[in-house]
C-alpha cells in the first residue's frame, strides 16, 4: 500500500498514538508475525519492525542484544521479508522497516524498496542515512516506489535544520527524546520538556512520534502532551519474556496504555 | 590532486557521513572547520613544534644495507617506529587534541586495536590535561596488555568492547556510541583514515607529513625526491595515507598496500578486506567492506590487532579501485617471519603491523637500482608474547 496507509493513520488518530519497535527474529526465529498480530490486537498504531543488524551504533545494550540474539536464531532479510508478507494480510496497521543503511545497500537499493512494497511495508526508518546524503545520491530512487521515509531529528538539530528534514519526511518526524542511544532510562526533566515544547511551536508539516528511552506510562502520556504519540522499543523488548512472549507483550501494553 | 575529497566527502563512490542525526551537529562542526583551523598559522606552528620538540619529528629515513642486499636491491626504512609512544598515531593525535582544544572540548574519546592510537591518545590527553577514555576490544586487551598498562599509567580510563569479535570494530562501535550519548563536551579522536567525512581527510592531512618528510629525506640521500616504490601495511591505513600522500599524483611511484592475511585468504579467518569485501557501510563511511549477503559485517581474523578489521578507510578502496595502488596479503607466518627477519638484519624489531609490510619484500620482483621504502609505522615491544612464542615452536 506504501504511503497512504501511515498517512491515513495520522488523518484519523491525531493524539495518543502507540507505536511498537520490535527486533524480527527475537526472543525467536518466528517471533514477529505472531507478535505483530498480538500488538494489532492490542490496538497498537503501528510497529517499527526491526531488521537485526551486526553492528547496530544508534543502539543501546537491549536492542544490540536483541538484534544479536535475533541473528543467531537464524534472521535474515529473506526470512524477514517472507514473515511480514505471511502477516500483512492479517493486521492492517501501517508496517515500518527499520534498521541500516548497509543491509539497503548490499542488498541494492532498488530491489530492496521493491521487496519491501511486495512483502507490505508502508515506510522506512534508516537512522545512518542522514539528509544530505540522502538528498544527494539517493531520493531519486526511493521515490519511485511511494514509501514513507522517517527521518529522525534530536535535541542538537538546529531549527533550520529541522524545517529541511520536516520538507523531506513523508508520515512522520521522529523525535529522538535525548542525546543519546536507544534504551537509555530516566525521567524527562526540564530540558527535554522545553525542546519538546520548541518543537511543538514549531507547527511542522509532518506528526510528530517521540521515541528513544520511553519506558513508562508516566513517560508515554507526557511524550503524548508534546507530540501525536511516542514510540517505544528497548522497553517492550526488555520486557519480552522467554517462556511467554505473547502473555508479555500484551501485559506491557496494557501497562502502558493504563491511563488511557 | 586527483584523490581529494568532494563537498560530501567521497573519493569517488567511497566516503560519505553515513551518521545517525544524533552525531549531525558534531560531524558538521567539524566538516565546516577543520580546513581552516588546520591551515592557520597559529595551527601549523603549535603543530610542528610539538611533532618536533614532543614526537621527536623527523623520523629518520634509513638505508637498510643488509636487507637491501637480501633482495639485491635498496630498501629505506621510514622510521616512524621511533617516534614517541613508539608509531605514527602520535603524528594524528598531536594534530586532533589541537583542533580539540579550538573547538573547546574537554573530554576526549578513542578507539584502538593494538593499543598505539589509544597510547598515542592518552599520551596527548595527559599532555594536555584532559579527560581520556579509550574503547579496547577485550581480546585486544589481553593480546595487547602492554599499552593497556601504559594507557592507565598515563591516566586514561580504557573500557573494554565486549560485543562481536571484542577487537577494533567493536570498539569503534562503543566510541561512537559513547559520542552520541555525550555530544556537547567530548570530542572523538579517530585513529585512523575511517570513519565518516571529514575524519579520512583530516587523518591523512595529519599522517601526510610522513611522505612530506620522505621527499626531502630521498632528495638529500638519493638526489631524487621520490622512490619507485613505497610499502605499507593497510588495516584502516591510516599509516599508508600518510606515507603516499604526497606521490599520489606522482604515477612514477608504485603504491604497495599489504593487507592481513590472517590463516589464510580462503581460510575463513582473514582480514584482507579489499579481497574479500564488497561495497559497504562501516563506521559511518561507505567503503570496501567483509560482509555476508544480507550487509551483516563479518568479523576478521588477523595474529596483529591493528590490522584485524573488516573494513578499510574510503581513500583506499578509491586508491584500490581506480588501479591506483596495489595490494598484496601477508598471512600471520609470513608477518611473523619477515618481522624476525628485519630484527636479524637491521636491529629492528618491527609491531606485527608493519611486519606485514615487510612480508610483501619476497613478492616482489626487484630491480637493483630501484628505490624502495617501507613505512615501517611501529616498533615491536607491544608484541614480544606474540613473537617469542614463534620463537618457541
Amino acid at each position: 500500500m506504501g504511503k497512504q496507509r501511515l498517512q491515513r493513520l495520522f488523518q484519523e488518530k491525531k493524539t495518543n498514538l502507540l507505536s511498537i519497535y520490535l527486533t524480527a527474529g527475537y526472543p525467536e526465529k518466528d517471533a514477529m508475525p505472531k507478535l505483530i498480530k498480538t500488538l494489532a490486537d492490542k490496538k497498537v498504531d503501528f510497529i517499527e519492525a526491526g531488521m537485526p543488524y551486526s553492528d547496530p551504533l544508534a543502539d543501546g545494550a537491549v536492542i544490540q542484544y536483541s538484534s544479536n540474539v535475533a541473528l543467531q536464531n537464524g534472521m535474515s532479510l529473506s526470512l524477514y521479508f517472507k514473515q511480514i508478507a505471511q502477516i500483512r494480510p492479517e493486521v492492517d496497521l501501517p508496517l515500518l522497516f527499520m534498521g541500516y543503511f548497509n543491509q539497503i545497500l548490499k542488498t541494492g537499493i532498488n530491489r530492496f524498496l521493491q521487496q519491501c512494497k511486495t512483502a507490505g511495508i508502508d515506510g522506512l526508518i534508516i537512522p545512518d542515512l542522514s539528509p544530505e546524503i540522502y538528498q544527494a545520491r539517493y531520493q531519486k530512487i526511493f521515490e519511485k516506489y511511494d514509501l514513507s521515509l522517517i527521518f529522525l531529528i534530536s535535541p542538537t538539530t538546529s531549527e533550520e535544520r529541522i524545517k529541511m528534514i520536516d520538507n523531506l519526511s513523508s508520515g512522520f518526524i521522529y523525535v529522538v527524546s535525548s542525546s543519546a542511544t536507544t534504551g537509555k532510562s530516566g525521567g524527562f526533566g526540564e530540558e527535554h520538556l522545553q525542546y519538546f515544547e520548541k518543537i511543538h511551536q514549531m507547527f511542522l508539516k509532518n506528526p510528530k512520534m517521540i521515541g528513544f528511552g520511553i519506558d513508562s506510562a508516566e513517560k508515554y502520556q507526557t511524550a503524548c502532551r508534546y507530540a501525536n504519540g511516542a514510540i517505544i522499543g528497548s522497553a517492550f523488548i526488555k520486557a519480552l519474556s522467554s517462556t511467554d512472549y505473547l502473555q508479555s507483550a500484551n501485559a506491557f501494553i496494557d501497562k502502558i496504555l493504563r491511563f488511557n | 590532486m586527483k584523490y581529494e575529497v568532494d563537498q560530501l566527502g567521497f573519493y569517488g563512490r567511497y566516503g560519505g557521513a553515513f551518521i545517525p542525526e544524533l552525531l549531525h551537529q558534531n560531524i558538521a562542526e567539524l566538516q565546516e572547520n577543520y580546513l581552516e583551523i588546520m591551515e592557520s598559522p597559529d595551527f601549523q606552528r603549535q603543530f610542528n613544534k610539538l611533532l618536533c620538540d614532543y614526537a621527536g619529528r623527523p623520523s629518520p629515513l634509513y638505508f637498510a644495507k643488509r636487507l637491501s642486499k637480501k633482495y639485491q636491491t635498496k630498501i629505506y626504512l621510514k622510521r616512524e617506529d621511533l617516534n614517541h609512544t613508539g608509531s605514527h598515531k602520535i603524528n594524528n593525535t598531536i594534530g586532533q587534541i589541537l583542533l580539540a582544544k579550538h573547538l573547546g572540548k574537554t573530554r576526549i574519546i578513542a578507539e584502538t586495536g593494538a593499543g598505539q592510537h589509544g597510547v598515542a591518545t592518552a599520551t596527548v590527553t595527559a599532555l594536555a590535561g584532559l579527560e581520556c577514555v579509550v574503547y579496547m576490544g577485550e581480546k585486544d586487551m589481553e593480546r595487547q596488555a602492554s599499552n593497556v598498562a601504559r594507557m592507565k599509567m598515563l591516566g586514561a580510563t580504557v573500557k573494554p568492547a565486549t560485543s562481536g569479535s571484542k577487537t577494533l570494530k567493536d570498539a569503534t562501535n562503543e566510541a561512537i556510541r559513547d559520542w552520541i550519548n555525550h555530544p556537547q563536551d567530548t570530542y572523538y579522536i579517530i585513529g585512523s583514515v575511517v570513519g565518516p567525512h571529514p575524519y579520512p581527510d583530516m587523518v591523512a592531512r595529519f599522517q601526510s607529513v610522513i611522505s612530506e618528510e620522505m621527499m626531502q629525506q630521498l632528495a638529500a640521500q638519493t638526489g631524487r625526491d621520490y622512490p619507485d616504490r613505497i610499502i605499507a601495511c593497510i588495516g584502516g591505513g591510516s599509516n599508508a595515507a600518510g606515507a603516499y600522500y604526497h606521490f599520489l599524483d606522482n604515477d612514477a611511484v608504485e603504491l604497495v598496500s599489504v593487507e592481513a592475511g590472517g590463516l589464510g585468504i580462503d581460510s575463513g579467518h582473514s582480514a584482507a578486506t579489499s579481497i574479500l569485501g564488497t561495497d559497504g557501510v562501516i563506521h559511518a563511511s561507505l567503503t570496501m567492506l567483509m560482509q555476508n549477503v544480507d550487509g551483516q559485517i563479518i568479523e576478521p581474523y588477523s595474529i596483529s590487532a591493528g590490522l584485524d578489521y573488516p573494513g578499510i578507510g574510503p581513500l583506499h578502496a578509491h586508491l584500490i579501485s581506480s588501479g591506483r595502488t596495489k595490494v598484496l596479503t601477508a598471512t600471520d607466518d609470513e608477518a611473523v617471519k619477515a618481522g624476525y627477519e628485519l630484527t636479524r638484519l637491521e636491529g629492528i624489531i618491527p609491531a606485527l603491523e608493519s611486519a606485514h609490510a615487510l612480508a610483501a619484500l619476497p613478492k616482489i620482483k626487484f630491480k637493483p637500482d630501484e628505490i624502495t621504502v617501507v613505512n615501517l609505522s611501529g616498533r615491536g615491544d607491544k608484541d614480544l608474547s606474540t613473537y617469542l612464542k614463534y620463537l618457541n615452536d
